[in-house]
C-alpha cells in the first residue's frame, strides 16, 4: 500500500507539470482580464510542434522553444479578436481550441507511431537524490519539472512585489482606472495573453516530448480544460496553481493505476472532469467569487469612450 | 477669438464640439481657467460638464475645437498626454482598484523602482499628508476606506504626478458634511499654492463657498462665465436651468389614513456580516412621509434593503396593510404595491437595456406587454412613449440604452417606472443625490404628489434639509438604531443633529 502511494505521488508530479505550465500562463492572462478558453488548442499545437521540431533537429530544447513560440502566436490570434476587435472572449477562445485540434491533427499525421529520436535524461540533484524515499520523490525529474517549479515563486514575486505586477493586476481589476493613469491597457493585455500562450505551448511540448515521448492525435485529452478549472481552483494565484496542478496530476495517475483493479476505464476517464466540475461548483457561487477574487474586469473588453 | 490666451491663463478650450449618438454633448464650448483660481463648472445633469473635462483629460477626443495649456496649443490623445501636461482629474465615479492598497493605487503607471515600488512612495505619501492635510493609511485597501478617504487617495494620485491643473468632478456628492469642509480646506490650500482647480458641481452653495469664477453650461452650451462675487444664487440658478427655480416647496397638510407599513423589532446584517440594523420599529400611514435622517453608513441602506426584500432580516417582523410580509421575495412585495427608488441609480435599472425595456421591468410579464412567451413591443413602446413624455425624460430615443442617459434622466426613468401606478408604499433612498436643482425640485414635488394621493412614503436621505422639507415625521438613525421619531413641526436642526451624532436619544413613542 505504501509503495502504491509513493508510486502515485512520484508519478503525480510529471503528470501535473503540463497542467502547471498551462495554469501559470492562464493565471497571467486572466489577471489582465482576458479569459482564454483556447488553452487546449494551444497545448495540442505545442505538443505536435515540439515533437516535429525535436524529431528533425534532435534537440528537445529547440522543440520546446518552438512549441512556446507557436503557442504564443496562437494566443495573439485570440488577443487580436478579443482585445482589439472586442469579440466575445468565450467564442474566440473556443474557436482557438477547435482550430488547434484540427491543425495539430493535420500536421501530426506523419508523426503518428514514430519512435522518439531523443529524450531528456532525468536530472538528479546531486546529494539529495540518493536520500531514501525523499530522493526519488523529489529530486529525480527531468529539467522541465524544475523549470515549472522555479517559475512559481518568480511569477508570484512579479505579481505581488513589482511594478509590472501592480500594473497587470490593475488592468484586470479596473482597466478604466489604469487607463486614466496612463497605462496602456491594450499592451498589457496583449503581453499577458501572449505569455499565456507561451506557457500553454510549453505544457503541450511536455506531453509529447517528455511525458509520452510520442505524438498521439488528441493527446492533450482535455488537459487544457483542466487548466481552465485549475485557474479558478488556484484563485488566480501561482502558488495554489502548483498545489492544484499536482493534485490533478495525481488524479490522472490514479486513473491509470486503478484500471487494472477492474474499475471501469470509462468511469476513471471521467474522474478529472468530475473533479473539475466539483471545483467549479464550489468556486462559482457569487459570495465565493467575491472572496476568492476573480479579476473584476475578467471578460470585459475595454474601450475608453464607452460608459 | 483664438488669441486671448493671456499669460495668466492655465487652460483655454475654444469651440469644443463633442457628439455622441443622438446627443450633442458639447456645442462650441469655450472655457478658460487661470493659474491659482478655483473655477466652478456649473450645470444641470447632462449639461456636458463631465464630457468637457473628459476631453481635457484625454478620455474623449473632441470632434472640433482647440485646447491651449499655458498658452501652448496642444493635442491631448490620452490621459497619459494630459498627465504629462500637468493635468489631474478626480472622476465622478472614482477610478480606484478597490482590492489594491492605497500605495499600489498611487504608484500605478508611474516609472520608478521595478522591485518593491511601494517603498519610496510611502515617504512621499507622508509628505502630502502633512502639506495638504490629506491623511490616509498607505497600507489600507481601497474597499476598506470611506468615500472621503477614497477621494483623498484620488487627489494624492493627481498631486503625486505633479498636477498643476486639478479637475474635480462633483467631488462633494459622496461626502459627509464634515468631509466636505475638509475637502474645501484642501482645495483652498492648493489654490493658494498656485494650482488651478476646476470644480464641477451643480450645487449652488458650493459655487459660492469655494470658487473665484464660475462657468455655467446648459444643454452643452456655455451660457455665462462670471466672477462669483458679482453674482447671486437666484441668477445662477436661472442661468443653469433656464427658468425660475423654486427654493420653497408648496406642502399641504397631510391627510393621514390607515397604517400601511408596520415594522417590529427588525434586525439585519450588513455585507460583512455585522449587525447593521438593530431592533428597529416604526409605522407609516397612508398619505404621510416618514423621513429617515442619519449620517451615511448608520444602517439606512440595510434597513431599506431589508424592507424591499433585497436583504434577509435576522429578526423582527414586517407588515404591509396588516399582512405579514417578513421574508417575502421582492416579487410578492411588488404585487402588494411596494415601490423602490434605490440610491445608486444603476442598481434599479438594467444599464444596457433600452429606456423602453427598463420602463416595463416591473410589469413586463403582464398583459398587454406579453403575449404568450413573447413581448409585445408595440404596446411596450406606446406605454414607454407616454411615460417619457409625462416624466419629461430627455432621451435620444426609446431604444437608447439607459446607461447612456445623464444622471438626472436615469433617475426619472426609475421614478416613472416606480410611481406611475399609484403605489401603496414608496421607499425612496437618496432620491435626489447627484441631481441638479431642476431635477431635484421635480422629484421632491413628485414625492409630495404621491403622498397627497394617499401613498405611504419612506424617505431616506443624507440631505437633512430635504428630510426636513418633505417629511411629516422624522426618524433619526444612529448605529443601526432609531434614536427617536419626531413630528416635523417639532424637529429643529439642532435636536436632529444631536440625535444623528448619537448624543441624544428619545424614548420612541408607540407607533401612530
Ligand atoms: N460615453 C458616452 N456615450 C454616449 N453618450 C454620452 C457619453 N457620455 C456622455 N454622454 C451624453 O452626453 C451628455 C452630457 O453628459 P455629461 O456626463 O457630460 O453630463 P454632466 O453635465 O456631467 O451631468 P451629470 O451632472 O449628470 O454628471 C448626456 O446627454 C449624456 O447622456
Ligand atoms: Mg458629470
Amino acid at each position: 500500500m505504501w509503495d502504491f502511494i509513493l508510486l502515485v505521488l512520484r508519478a503525480a508530479i510529471p503528470a501535473g507539470t503540463p497542467l502547471l505550465f498551462g495554469t501559470l500562463g492562464e493565471v497571467t492572462a486572466e489577471r489582465s482580464g482576458v479569459l482564454n478558453l483556447g488553452v487546449e488548442g494551444m497545448m495540442i499545437v505545442g505538443a505536435v510542434t515540439a515533437f516535429g521540431v525535436t524529431q528533425s533537429t534532435g534537440n528537445i530544447w529547440l522543440g520546446v522553444a518552438a512549441a512556446a513560440l507557436v503557442g504564443g502566436i496562437l494566443a495573439l490570434v485570440h488577443a487580436f479578436a478579443s482585445i482589439t476587435l472586442r469579440v466575445n472572449q468565450v467564442v474566440s477562445g473556443l474557436a482557438l481550441t477547435m482550430l488547434g485540434l484540427g491543425l495539430s491533427g493535420l500536421v501530426g499525421k506523419r508523426y503518428i507511431g514514430m519512435p522518439p529520436r531523443t529524450r531528456f535524461a532525468p536530472l538528479a540533484v546531486p546529494g539529495l537524490s540518493d536520500l531514501p524515499i525523499i530522493g526519488p520523490l523529489f529530486f529525480r525529474y527531468d529539467p522541465l519539472v524544475y523549470l515549472a517549479i522555479a517559475l512559481v515563486p518568480v511569477l508570484w514575486f512579479i505579481l505581488y512585489k513589482t511594478r509590472w505586477g501592480i500594473t497587470l493586476r490593475s488592468v484586470g481589476e479596473s482597466p478604466a482606472t489604469a487607463d486614466a493613469l496612463g497605462v496602456n491597457v491594450f499592451r498589457v493585455r496583449y503581453l499577458a495573453v501572449f505569455f499565456g500562450g507561451l506557457m500553454a505551448g510549453v505544457g503541450g511540448a511536455y506531453l509529447s516530448v517528455v511525458y509520452t515521448t510520442a505524438w498521439i492525435e488528441g493527446m492533450t485529452a482535455g488537459a487544457g480544460w483542466i487548466v481552465i478549472a485549475l485557474t479558478i481552483f488556484a484563485m488566480w494565484d501561482p502558488v495554489r496553481a502548483l498545489l492544484g496542478a499536482y493534485l490533478f496530476g495525481g488524479v490522472r495517475v490514479l486513473q491509470y493505476r486503478l484500471q487494472p483493479l477492474g474499475i471501469s476505464p470509462n468511469l476513471l476517464n471521467m474522474l478529472p472532469f468530475i473533479f473539475t466540475i466539483l471545483v467549479l461548483l464550489v468556486s462559482a457561487g457569487e459570495a465565493m467569487r467575491k472572496r476568492i477574487g476573480a479579476p473584476e474586469a475578467l471578460m470585459q473588453p475595454y474601450m475608453r469612450e464607452e460608459r | 477669438m483664438s488669441d486671448q490666451t493671456g499669460s495668466d491663463v492655465a487652460v483655454a478650450m475654444h469651440g469644443i464640439v463633442k457628439r455622441f449618438p443622438g446627443v450633442l454633448a458639447n456645442d462650441h464650448v469655450s472655457f478658460e481657467a487661470r493659474f491659482g483660481e478655483v473655477h466652478a463648472l456649473l450645470g444641470e445633469n447632462g449639461a456636458g460638464k463631465t464630457t468637457l473635462m473628459n476631453i481635457l483629460y484625454g478620455i474623449y477626443r473632441p470632434d472640433e475645437g482647440e485646447i491651449y495649456i499655458k498658452g501652448r496649443r496642444v493635442t491631448i490623445r490620452s490621459p497619459r498626454d494630459a498627465i504629462r501636461l500637468g493635468i489631474g482629474m478626480v472622476h465622478q465615479q472614482y477610478r480606484l482598484v478597490s482590492t489594491h492598497t492605497v500605495v499600489e493605487n498611487v504608484i500605478l503607471g508611474l516609472p520608478g523602482n521595478f522591485f518593491f515600488p511601494d517603498r519610496a512612495a510611502r515617504r512621499k505619501l507622508e509628505e502630502f499628508s502633512e502639506k495638504y492635510g490629506l491623511h490616509v493609511d498607505p497600507e489600507a485597501r481601497i474597499w476598506q476606506l470611506s468615500s472621503g478617504e477614497q477621494q483623498r487617495v484620488e487627489i494624492i494620485k493627481a498631486l503625486y504626478r505633479g498636477a498643476e491643473i486639478l479637475i474635480l468632478d462633483e467631488p462633494t456628492s459622496m461626502l459627509t458634511p464634515g468631509e466636505i469642509d475638509e475637502l474645501l480646506g484642501v482645495i483652498r490650500r492648493m489654490a493658494a499654492e498656485g494650482h488651478t482647480v476646476i470644480f464641477i458641481t451643480h450645487k449652488l452653495d458650493e459655487v459660492f463657498d469655494i470658487s473665484d469664477r464660475v462657468t455655467v453650461l446648459r444643454q452643452g452650451k456655455v451660457v455665462a462665465t462670471l466672477e462669483t462675487a458679482r453674482t447671486d444664487k437666484p441668477s445662477l440658478a436661472r442661468l443653469m436651468v433656464g427658468r425660475e427655480v423654486l427654493f420653497r416647496l408648496e406642502k399641504r397638510p397631510a391627510s393621514v389614513g390607515q397604517t400601511v407599513l408596520r415594522v417590529e423589532g427588525l434586525h439585519a446584517l450588513n455585507d460583512r456580516g455585522l449587525p447593521a440594523v438593530r431592533n428597529v420599529s416604526f409605522a407609516i400611514a397612508a398619505g404621510e412621509i416618514l423621513g429617515i435622517a442619519g449620517v451615511a453608513g448608520n444602517g439606512q441602506r440595510e434597513l431599506v434593503e431589508a424592507l424591499v426584500g433585497l436583504r434577509p432580516s435576522t429578526q423582527g417582523r414586517v407588515f404591509i396593510k396588516e399582512q405579514e410580509v417578513t421574508h417575502q421575495p421582492p416579487r410578492t412585495l411588488i404585487e402588494r404595491g411596494v415601490c423602490y427608488i434605490p440610491g445608486e441609480r444603476l442598481i434599479g435599472l438594467v444599464p444596457s437595456l433600452s429606456v423602453a425595456e427598463n420602463l416595463i421591468l416591473r410589469n413586463y410579464c403582464q398583459a398587454p406587454f406579453t403575449q404568450g412567451a413573447f413581448l409585445n413591443y408595440g404596446a411596450i413602446n406606446e406605454y414607454a412613449d407616454h411615460l417619457v413624455a409625462q416624466y419629461s425624460v430627455a432621451t435620444p430615443s426609446l431604444k437608447t440604452p439607459v446607461k447612456l442617459l445623464s444622471g438626472g434622466n436615469i433617475q426619472r426613468v426609475i421614478l416613472a417606472r416606480e410611481t406611475c401606478r399609484a403605489p401603496t408604499l414608496l421607499v425612496a433612498a437618496h432620491p435626489t443625490s447627484g441631481l441638479d436643482v431642476g431635477a431635484t425640485e421635480y422629484i421632491r414635488q413628485l414625492l409630495l404628489a404621491q403622498r397627497d394621493q394617499g401613498t405611504a412614503v419612506l424617505l431616506v436621505s443624507e440631505d437633512l434639509e430635504e428630510v426636513l422639507q418633505l417629511s411629516d415625521r422624522i426618524a433619526v438613525m444612529f448605529e443601526g438604531q432609531i434614536m427617536g421619531i419626531l413630528p416635523a413641526d417639532q424637529a429643529d436642526l439642532e435636536t436632529i443633529g444631536l440625535m444623528m451624532a448619537g448624543a441624544k436619544k428619545m424614548s420612541v413613542p408607540e407607533v401612530v
